[in-house]
């Protein structure tokens, strides 16, 4: 194993840059000293010492605080499911958004959304399970339509997501147009804007993404020999099938939790851990932990220019992942051409 | 016996790609597969691996049936060295052969320190470590080949079985890695299963010999039994002659 500590704890510098920069920035600018202040003043208990510190406050703990934890959680969910699409499918281009599995959650979600389950008091878990579900059918569809024989060539893994997730969108679209009222609202949430706010989807998504991304470090060496194909892992004393079973379920199951609670937001599982590949090589066990804290940094920096571009209103965060994802993904598939994966 | 195998029929589909192979092998044997192309030299290796999903028939190493036991154990009595073998790139040779312990590690692939003294023999045994901390990415098809079958010996099993595991290197790499195989049969007592095509190399290094026909066995023995110019003649629809060498040496088997 190549060192992991080191690049892991630049990563998490990172992440800590960036979490003092989305606390900070926003339609009223909070000053670093201050958001230290208040996060320091509540965790002791003390109140505010002034109207201004006590605006900070609301600020900080109602909006801004649980929108970055929300923006921390999904992007290592969907970085860290990308990260295993891509050597479950040893393809660089499968990520959570191409393959189908964000679509299919997203139908999934709505789906729930239409049938008025979150009015129900279980709605925080109503809503991620069945757009879990839905995933995994998308994902199961979309890998039954690609597979020639036993191989899983890139073209047809990438038309099929694109049929599949069309067809998922199609139906997603046509939930929203016969709804009224509050479900529109779903539509920006579609597009990647977080318009959930407040700590109940953090503590909803908590769960869901703790789950997959635990279940995806812990089968990281099985994830490694199956990268070698079918047979070669079978002969190497891997159960390929409950193997694999078991990586499509923690992975749909990230990236069902990051769109459940924050839409459809492409790219991030493409880009980052692919990005990482090149670093660290490609054992699962170094390249899935840092892909996590990455796609965090990656999706959090993001979000911070999807507010400031435009400011004071804000982008969905999902616009901007995809200006940046699209070109990216462009260059991937130039070059996949010359190199396996 | 080492290596029991008892093939009634095996094929991809319910039809069968080959049929009625019975052999067995003792330790320390080396086994050349020859015969034409088609004639079921992969099927083969594929079945007695159990890659194939329709196999009809009994495998025994060491007296274990092979359809009774787990993959774990399968691994640690069977190892494959495959025709073309697709490596990922972007890891390390050094990786890939620790892979090899995998049935001897934990899920997590924690690597004991017997697993990693264990591949580093291997590695030098192979001379695979000159290039252990290079990016598979960058090795030659014969390189790979050799980290292939360094990983192959990392499982540390009683059986090897390669497809023409030659087929990509040069005359020198030939030579060198059935050497290999001929001293891990000989001096480790492993059974070596090949499938090749050069019947020369085949002469030279096989203790015995399997020619196939149509997916079938068109005869089993030692060189004096099946590398007769009349049966190699036969076999590959083509008059050959076959010559030993003045001093001993060599077989040499020559087309007319």
């Amino acid at each position: 194993m190549r060192n992991l500590a080191r690049p892991l704890l630049l990563c998490f510098a990172a992440l800590v840059i960036a979490v003092f920069l989305s606390i900070g920035v926003g339609s009223v600018e909070i000053p670093l000293r201050e958001a230290v202040d208040v996060i320091w003043n509540t965790l002791r208990g003390t109140a505010p010492s002034s109207d201004m510190a006590r605006t900070y406050q609301t600020i900080l703990l109602t909006l801004r605080l649980p929108r970055t934890l929300l923006m921390v959680m999904t992007g290592a969910a969907l970085a860290g499911s990308g990260c295993a699409y891509q050597g479950l499918f040893r393809n660089p281009l499968a990520d959570p958004y191409l393959i189908g599995a964000a679509s299919g959650a997203g139908l999934g979600a709505i789906i729930s959304l239409t049938l008025g389950w979150p009015a129900s008091p279980f709605s925080y878990l109503i809503v991620p399970m069945s757009a879990f579900l839905c995933a995994l059918l998308t994902v199961f569809l979309v890998f039954q339509l690609a597979k020639v024989r036993k191989a899983l060539p890139a073209t047809n893994l990438i038309l099929a997501g694109v049929a599949v997730s069309s067809f998922a969108t199609a139906l997603t679209s046509f939930l929203l147009i016969n709804a009224s009222g509050e479900l529109r609202r779903a539509l920006i949430w579609l597009l990647g804007g977080s318009t959930m706010t407040g700590w109940k989807p953090v503590l909803g998504q908590l769960p869901f993404a703790l789950i997959g991304l635990l279940g995806l470090l812990a089968f990281a060496y099985q994830l490694n020999v199956l990268q070698f194909g079918d047979e070669q892992a079978f002969q190497l004393g891997i159960n390929v099938k409950r193997a694999r079973t078991r990586i499509i379920i923690f992975a749909t199951l990230s990236t069902a939790a990051a769109v459940a609670f924050t839409g459809v937001i492409g790219f991030v599982g493409l880009i980052v851990p692919h990005m990482f590949r090149r670093i660290t090589g490609g054992d699962m066990r170094r390249l899935l932990p840092l892909s996590m804290v990455g796609g965090a940094v990656f999706l959090m920096a993001a979000d911070i220019i999807a507010r400031v571009l435009v400011a004071p209103q804000e982008l969905p965060v999902g616009i901007i992942t995809s200006l940046c994802g699209a070109p990216f993904f462009l260059f991937i598939l130039r070059r996949s051409k010359e190199e396996d994966w | 016996m080492q290596l029991c195998v008892s093939i009634e029929k095996a094929g991809y589909d319910q039809s069968a790609t080959i049929s009625d192979i019975h052999f067995n092998l003792q330790e320390g044997q080396l086994l050349a597969v020859i015969g034409p192309n088609g004639s079921g030299k992969t099927t083969l290796i594929r079945a007695i691996s159990q890659v194939l999903p329709n196999i009809k028939g009994q495998l025994h190493i060491n007296g274990t049936d092979l359809f009774q036991t787990n993959e774990n154990s399968r691994a640690r009595l069977m190892a494959v060295v495959p025709q073309s073998t697709y490596v990922p790139p972007s890891f390390l040779v050094r990786e890939v052969v620790l892979m090899g312990r995998t049935p001897y590690m934990n899920w997590t692939g924690k690597a004991s320190r017997e697993d990693k003294n264990f591949v580093r023999e291997v590695m030098l045994q192979t001379d695979v470590e000159k290039f252990e901390d290079q990016q598979c990415g960058e090795l030659s098809a014969g390189e790979r080949q050799r980290v292939i079958l360094a990983r192959a010996l990392a499982q540390n099993t009683p059986v090897l079985l390669m497809d023409e595991p030659t087929s990509h290197l040069d005359l020198r790499y030939q030579i060198e890695f059935l050497e290999l195989s001929k001293s891990l049969s000989q001096n480790e007592g492993k059974t070596v299963l090949v499938a090749m095509h050069d019947l020369n190399l085949a002469a030279r290094f096989g203790d015995m010999f399997l020619a196939m026909k149509n997916g079938s066995t068109d005869s089993f023995g030692s060189a004096q039994d099946v590398l007769l110019p009349e049966k190699l003649s036969k076999i590959y629809s083509l008059p050959v002659r076959v010559v030993k060498l003045q001093d001993g040496s060599s077989t040499v088997v020559i087309p007319k």
